[in-house]
C-alpha cells in the first residue's frame, strides 16, 4: 500500500477527532445569568452533568502598590495589614487587636483517580500556586491599630505552628482556635500579643487522611456555653465513599465545659461563617453547596440552622431535589431535607460571613449580614469574588443582596484578591480577609 | 498447457510493533468493563476508581499504539489488505474514541460516573474490540500470504 491511501485511511479519522472536540467544546459556553437564583425562591434550572466540567479560575497576580479592591458609595477601602501568608479569616476582639488567622490547606489525600491529579492542579491555581504568597503559614498574627489610623502599627505573631485553623472565638479568657482536625483552648490575656501556653484539646473533630473541606468555623451561642463548628463535607457529592462522610457535612454542638459534642444540624455540604444573628439569636451559616451539576446549580446559600434538621446533602438540594450522583439513594432522608433560607447564586462560594449589629458604616448597613464570597471555578463565567450585603428585617433577610467590595478581579478576569472571612472591629468598620491578596482589608464610612 | 508454479515461499516470522500496546490497551478496556459491573452492582467507589485508572491507562497504550502501527506501515508489517484492514484500522480508532468519551464520562462524580452511561460506553467498547480482533487477524493471515 501506498502512503497516498494511508492519507485516504486517515481523514476519516481526523473527521471523528475533530468531531469529537467540537463535541466536547460544546458542552461548555451557554451559560445563563445566575441572578435569578438568588433570594428565598431561587428558580433552579434542570441538572445538566459535563462531560468535562468547566475548570475555570482567576489566575492570581496580586495587588500592585496602591491598589485595593473597589467599594460602594459612601464607603472607603485600606489596606489594615499587609504581606500576611494566606489569611483566610479575621476575628475582632473586644480590645480593639485583631486576629489574622493565616493557613494553608492540609495536604492533599493521595489521588484515588486520575481526576484527583488535574483537580489537584486546578485548586493549586486558585490559591495562588506554589509560588509568592502561600509559603507555610498556619499560624495566627495579631493586628493593633492603636492610632485608630486604620493600618496596623503591630503585626506579631499570635499563635504558631497550628494545623490549618479557621475558626476562632474567645468566650471570657478561653480563646478556642478550630484547627481542622480540633478545637484547641488557650488562655488569654488582653492586650498580650503571644500565646505561648501549647493550649489544651477541646474536642477533636474529623480531619484527615482525606480532609476535602477543611476550613472548621467557629462561634458561640449567646451565653457562651456552648460551640458550634462547621464540618464541611469529605468530597463534592460522596465521590470518596460514603465512609468518609461520617459526622461531616455538619455543625457539631460542643458543650464548652465537657468539650462533648453532638450534631446540631446535617446535610450542610460545607457550612462556613458561622454567626449568631444578633436580633433573634438564631444560629446562621453560609454553605457551598456541590458542583458539577450546571453552571446555575446548585446556588450557594445562607440560612438559620434548625435544631436537628437536615439540609440535604448529599441526597437531595433546595428541599426534595434529588442528586442523581448517590447511590444508594435515600428516599427517606430526602423526604427529611427542609430548603434552606436565602440563595446567593451558584458557585459564589461563601466562606465568611458576619451580621452588621455595631457598625459604624452609614445606615444602610445598620441590619443585616456582610457575606465574603471567595468566587466560582465551577462555571465560565465568574461568579462572586466580592463581599455582598443582605438586609435583614426582623432576623429574617429583607431584600437583594448590595455589592459592598468589588474589584478583586482586574480588567483581564485575574485575581489581584480574594474575598474570605469578614468581622467588624472594634469602631465597626468592615474587615475582609483576602487570601491571595495576602491582606486584611479594613472598609469604614467615608 | 504450463503453468508456472509458485515456490513455497519461507518466510521470517514478522512480529508487529503495534500488538503489544494494543493488546494491553484491551486488557485495559476489558478490565474497566469489569470493574464497571462490579461497581454497578455495589456502588462501591473502589471499583469506579479502578474503571477510570484502567481507562487512562488503555487510553495512553492506545496512543501508543497508534505511533507502532505507523512504525509497522512503514515497515511492511502492516498492509490495507481488503475490507477486513480497513474495518481493522477503524474499529480500532472507534474503540479509542468511545474510550476517551468514557474516560470523561468516569470523570465525573459517584453514581452517574458509571451508570448508565460509563457502563453502556464500556460495553461497546468491549464489542468493538471483539470485532476488531476478528479483523485483524483476517487481516495478518491475508499480510502473512494466506487468504
Amino acid at each position: 500500500m501506498t502512503m497516498h491511501s494511508v492519507a485516504r485511511h486517515a481523514i476519516p479519522a481526523a473527521v471523528l477527532l475533530a468531531s469529537t472536540a467540537l463535541l466536547l467544546a460544546g458542552c461548555s459556553g451557554d451559560e445563563p445569568d445566575p441572578g435569578s437564583e438568588i433570594g428565598p425562591n431561587p428558580k433552579l434550572p434542570e441538572q445538566s452533568q459535563y462531560l468535562i466540567p468547566p475548570m475555570h479560575v482567576a489566575k492570581v497576580v496580586g495587588w500592585k502598590d496602591g491598589e485595593t479592591p473597589k467599594v460602594a458609595s459612601g464607603l472607603k477601602i485600606q489596606a489594615l495589614a499587609s504581606g500576611l501568608k494566606h489569611p483566610r479569616s479575621v476575628y475582632s476582639l473586644p480590645n480593639g487587636d485583631i486576629l489574622a488567622v493565616e493557613s494553608v490547606a492540609p495536604p492533599e489525600a493521595s489521588a484515588k483517580r486520575p481526576k484527583d491529579l488535574i483537580m489537584g492542579f486546578v485548586q493549586s491555581l486558585a490559591t495562588g500556586g506554589s509560588g509568592g504568597g502561600n509559603e507555610a503559614s498556619n499560624r495566627i498574627t495579631l493586628l493593633r491599630d492603636a492610632d485608630g489610623d486604620g493600618v496596623a502599627e503591630v503585626h506579631d505573631v499570635f499563635l504558631d505552628h497550628l494545623n490549618s485553623p479557621f475558626g476562632v472565638v474567645l468566650v471570657g479568657n478561653d480563646l478556642y482556635v478550630a484547627n481542622t482536625d480540633a478545637i484547641v483552648r488557650y488562655p488569654y490575656v488582653p492586650g498580650e500579643t503571644k500565646i505561648t501556653d501549647p493550649g489544651i484539646v477541646l474536642t477533636e473533630l474529623p480531619g484527615g487522611p482525606i480532609d476535602h473541606h477543611w476550613t472548621k468555623s467557629l462561634t458561640a451561642n449567646e451565653d457562651g456555653s456552648l460551640l458550634y463548628v462547621g464540618v464541611g463535607s469529605n468530597s463534592n457529592i460522596t465521590e470518596n465513599g460514603i465512609q468518609a462522610e461520617k459526622d461531616r457535612a455538619a455543625i457539631w454542638e460542643v458543650d464548652r465545659q465537657t468539650g462533648r459534642h453532638r450534631i446540631y444540624a446535617s446535610g450542610l455540604r460545607n457550612p462556613n461563617g458561622l454567626s449568631i444573628e444578633p436580633q433573634t439569636k438564631a444560629l446562621w451559616t453560609v454553605v457551598n453547596e456541590r458542583d458539577e451539576l450546571g453552571p446555575n446549580l446548585v446556588p450557594d446559600y445562607m440560612t438559620s440552622v434548625k435544631d436537628g434538621a437536615f439540609y440535604g446533602w448529599p441526597y437531595s438540594y433546595y428541599g426534595q431535589n434529588v442528586d442523581p450522583r448517590v447511590m444508594p439513594q435515600r428516599p427517606d432522608m430526602v423526604a427529611k431535607a427542609i430548603a434552606p433560607d436565602y440563595a446567593l447564586s451558584s458557585h459564589v462560594a461563601p466562606l465568611g460571613m458576619a451580621f452588621s449589629k455595631g457598625t459604624s458604616l452609614p445606615q444602610d448597613y445598620a441590619s443585616g449580614a456582610f457575606v465574603g464570597e471567595h468566587g466560582s471555578w465551577n462555571r465560565n463565567a465568574f461568579n462572586g469574588y466580592k463581599v455582598v450585603f443582605v438586609p435583614f428585617n426582623g432576623g429574617k433577610p429583607d431584600g437583594s443582596p448590595k455589592d459592598v467590595v468589588t474589584g478583586f478581579l482586574d480588567d483581564q478576569e485575574q485575581a489581584r484578591g480574594r474575598p474570605v472571612g469578614v468581622a467588624l472591629d472594634k469602631s465597626g468598620a468592615l474587615l475582609v480577609a483576602d487570601d491571595v491578596g495576602n491582606t486584611v482589608w479594613r472598609v469604614s464610612a467615608q | 498447457m504450463t503453468y508456472s508454479t509458485s515456490g513455497i515461499p519461507i518466510r521470517r516470522y514478522r512480529a508487529s510493533l503495534r500488538a503489544i500496546p494494543l493488546h494491553f490497551a484491551a486488557a485495559c478496556f476489558t478490565g474497566a468493563l469489569i470493574t464497571d459491573i462490579a461497581y454497578s452492582q455495589t456502588a462501591e467507589m473502589t471499583w469506579a476508581n479502578f474503571s477510570a485508572w484502567l481507562l487512562t491507562a488503555g487510553l495512553l497504550l492506545g496512543g501508543l499504539a497508534v505511533l507502532a502501527g505507523l512504525v509497522d506501515l512503514a515497515r511492511g508489517r502492516f498492509r490495507f489488505a481488503g475490507g477486513a484492514a480497513l474495518l481493522y484500522v477503524l474499529g480500532n480508532i472507534a474503540v479509542f474514541v468511545v474510550s476517551l468519551f468514557n474516560a470523561f464520562i468516569h470523570s465525573r462524580d459517584a453514581w452517574t460516573s458509571v451508570v448508565p452511561t460509563g457502563l453502556a460506553l464500556s460495553v461497546v467498547a468491549f464489542v468493538l474490540m471483539i470485532l476488531v480482533a476478528v479483523c485483524g487477524s483476517i487481516t495478518e493471515r491475508r499480510i502473512a500470504g494466506g487468504y
